[in-house]
């Protein structure tokens, strides 16, 4: 075991696939040769060869859009969008091309392809960096979209990702890469797509979150706690599929839930988890259920990021209302 | 040879072999082939103008559905085609089902395609090809990952990836063959220039002269082609594979030609953007008539020949259609099962769903 921060722990996941599988090829802009922007792949390219461990012409399309060749040929691509607002200019190749490649051909070709990119708000980056576009692709049938929270769950979920024989949309908060440190296996495992985990476990309230927002939920339970109330929190860890049945018995459990997201409220993960809740446990309910999300604007501009984003206390607040309905 | 770009334009001449009066005009450029290679690809064409008719009324019975008519285009489709080996990998654009045919998609699954049925996209073991993409340009990007994969994996082969003339000037054209280039994958880019996208003609498409000469942004071969003229076709397509399963890069094929019917046969009506006048003088350029006074004059051809071929054609369509009727209908549950290798708890609930409804 060795402490690591995230970022060391996704490049680590890399390197014990790239070492497992001859099939899979990193990639993307300056993945190569500089080791990616945030060092993700730092190393891996001398370690594995030009071959394997590549820089692509800087074109978000042209990545994906390889991706499905290189798939034809057996190969299992790990290719890098640089930062997740770019992905409008790869939609087609995603959710048009890779998304479908097994439902078109009737089952007979597929995409086993995991992009990585990073997002996520708080670190004051240009427009079209930070924006959580998570939705975008947990709409599309056929995708999934992995979320990890921490250093241990980034490295078993980004190689479960790279073994699944479909593809993945695998999101890397930025706050996230070098913002603490955790124990973290040398050796490779694995933690199942589609399940989420109790991070924190509590019989008053539920709160629902994923990515960065796990850590402000956590420190909301910690708030709430001095009060007397015990949150229970899921994090999602993967957004599609959604693990609905540990949802469900958490809110068998606390009946009240607030579903936290730091997307901007509007046809999100936040509104689907919502109306499935009150689809298969309306009647355990004893309040409606609150969500915390950024208000439906366009990311906010550097200045106006602290007060945009979702924190701990937005989520304390919704909580509190919740518990005394 | 290095391009410079002064009078860009002129350094892509059309390459042409038979005139339209099936006169060998470029003896050099003449690839070679057999007596039997020559009257195969007759065959192949003669069978598949007769399979754009009948598909042509099959459709208008309502027995088939989507159809993009292919007469016209023969030599630009059939002769790259039948410069590749079985290896090959095709990426095909919706018009590109007879490269499929040939290349061992059976007809009745071609039929499937045109029906909406997934097993049309079932290419089978060995067939080498991505079903026909509806994307304008989708494909040009993926099939410099085929490329990029093969050369990776020390193939000697090549992946073909085929779009029109709006195709062009889309984004992933320009970042599929700029890719290709930079990785000097083994690929053939084939520009099918059949003058209009629907109806925009090329000239409002671009202001480049060609769209052969989009080759040298890139950095990669370029050719301009007769794409009226089997034999140029299928010799610049030969010299493409050759460069590039030696490792010399990828080539822009950019063929002339012409779509004698509408874009598809979903209500598109081509009297609205082309004039009688144009329509003739295409017609004029025929690649089967052309070819057919070439192989004649040969002593390799005959009515009779030609009478046998169009018979076969229309007695295996007469087959496959049948064997399409008899093709069971596609459920939505089957629909569900390909969505992933494990069907994730949501998708699970909605097959049972779906199989309730199904079974009533």
């Amino acid at each position: 075991m060795a402490q690591m921060t995230m970022i060391q722990a996704i490049t680590d996941g890399l390197r014990v696939e790239l070492k497992n599988d001859e099939n899979v090829l990193v990639y993307g802009e300056d993945v190569g040769q500089n080791g990616g922007v945030f060092r993700a792949t730092e190393g891996l390219q001398k370690e594995f060869g030009e071959d394997r461990v590549f820089d692509t012409p800087l074109a978000e399309s042209g990545i994906a859009g390889i991706s499905i060749g290189l798939a034809t040929q057996g190969f299992r691509p790990v290719p890098e969008i640089q930062f997740f607002g770019f992905v409008y200019e790869a939609m087609d190749a995603i959710n048009g091309q890779m998304a479908r490649l097994r439902y078109r051909s009737g089952n007979t070709q597929t995409a086993p392809i995991t992009i990585r990119s990073p997002f996520g708000g708080g670190v004051h980056t240009p427009e079209l960096h930070a924006d959580s576009l998570e939705g975008l692709i947990a709409q599309q049938p056929g995708m999934k979209v992995v979320i990890p929270s921490g250093p241990y769950d980034a490295k078993g979920l980004l190689i479960s990702s790279i073994r699944d024989n479909d593809p993945v949309v695998f999101l890397e908060h930025m706050k996230l890469y070098r913002s603490f440190r955790e124990e973290v296996p040398e050796d490779d495992y694995t933690l199942d797509l589609g399940k989420a985990d109790i991070k924190r476990e509590g019989s008053d309230v539920t709160l629902i979150a994923y990515g960065a927002m796990v850590h402000s939920a956590l420190k909301a339970a910690e708030e709430l706690e001095k009060d007397g109330i015990q949150a229970e929190v899921i994090d999602l860890r993967t957004v599609m599929p959604i693990d609905f049945d540990t949802i469900i018995q958490s809110v068998e459990k606390t009946n009240r839930v607030v579903m936290v997201q730091e997307a901007q409220r509007q046809a999100g993960i936040a509104s689907y988890v919502v109306s499935q809740i009150q689809e298969r446990a309306i009647l355990h309910l004893e309040a409606p259920i609150l969500t915390v999300a950024a208000p439906d604007t366009v990311y906010a501009f550097t200045q106006a990021e602290e007060v945009w984003l979702p924190n701990y206390n937005d989520i304390i607040d919704k909580a509190n209302k919740v518990i005394n309905f | 040879m290095k391009r410079t770009l002064e009078n860009i334009e002129n350094q892509f001449e059309t390459f042409q072999i038979l005139d339209e009066e099936g006169k060998v005009v470029n003896e050099d450029a003449m690839p070679e082939l057999s007596d039997e290679e020559l009257k195969e690809i007759m065959y192949r064409m003669v069978y598949t103008r007769i399979l754009d008719q009948r598909s042509i009324a099959l459709n208008r019975q309502g027995r088939l559905g989507f159809y993009a008519p292919t007469a016209g285009q023969e030599a630009s489709q059939l002769g790259t085609h039948f410069a590749l080996e079985k290896e090959d990998f095709i990426l095909p654009g919706y018009r590109d089902v007879p490269q499929l045919i040939w290349h061992g998609l059976p007809l009745y699954q071609a039929f499937l395609f045109s029906r909406g049925h997934y097993h049309g996209n079932q290419m089978p073991e060995g067939v080498n090809a991505l079903s026909p993409q509806i994307i304008i340009g989708a494909q040009i990007t993926q099939a410099a990952g085929v490329a990029l994969g093969m050369k990776k994996r020390g193939k000697k082969s090549v992946a073909i990836t085929y779009t029109g003339d709006g195709g062009t000037s889309q984004g992933d054209f320009y970042e599929g063959i700029n890719f290709a280039g930079a990785y000097q994958a083994p690929a053939i880019f084939v520009v099918q220039n059949n003058q209009f996208a629907i109806s925009v003609p090329v000239e409002k498409q671009t202001a480049a002269d060609t769209l052969a000469q989009k080759a040298v942004a890139a950095g990669i071969e370029g050719i301009q082609v007769d794409g009226m003229d089997v034999l140029a076709v299928y010799a610049a397509t030969q010299q493409a594979r050759e460069r590039a399963v030696n490792g010399d890069g990828p080539t822009l094929i950019e063929t002339l030609t012409y779509r004698y019917g509408p874009h598809t046969m979903a209500g598109d009506d081509p009297t609205r953007y082309r004039t009688e006048d144009m329509d003739n003088e295409w017609e004029k350029k025929d690649p089967i008539v052309r070819f057919r006074k070439f192989l004649e004059e040969k002593g390799l051809w005959s009515e009779e020949e030609e009478n046998e071929v169009i018979d076969k054609a229309k007695e295996e369509i007469k087959a496959a259609i049948k064997k399409t009727d008899e093709q069971p209908k596609q459920k939505v549950t089957d629909l569900i099962g390909n969505m992933y290798e494990e069907l994730p708890a949501h998708l699970q609930e909605q097959m049972e769903e779906y199989k309730a409804k199904e079974s009533k």
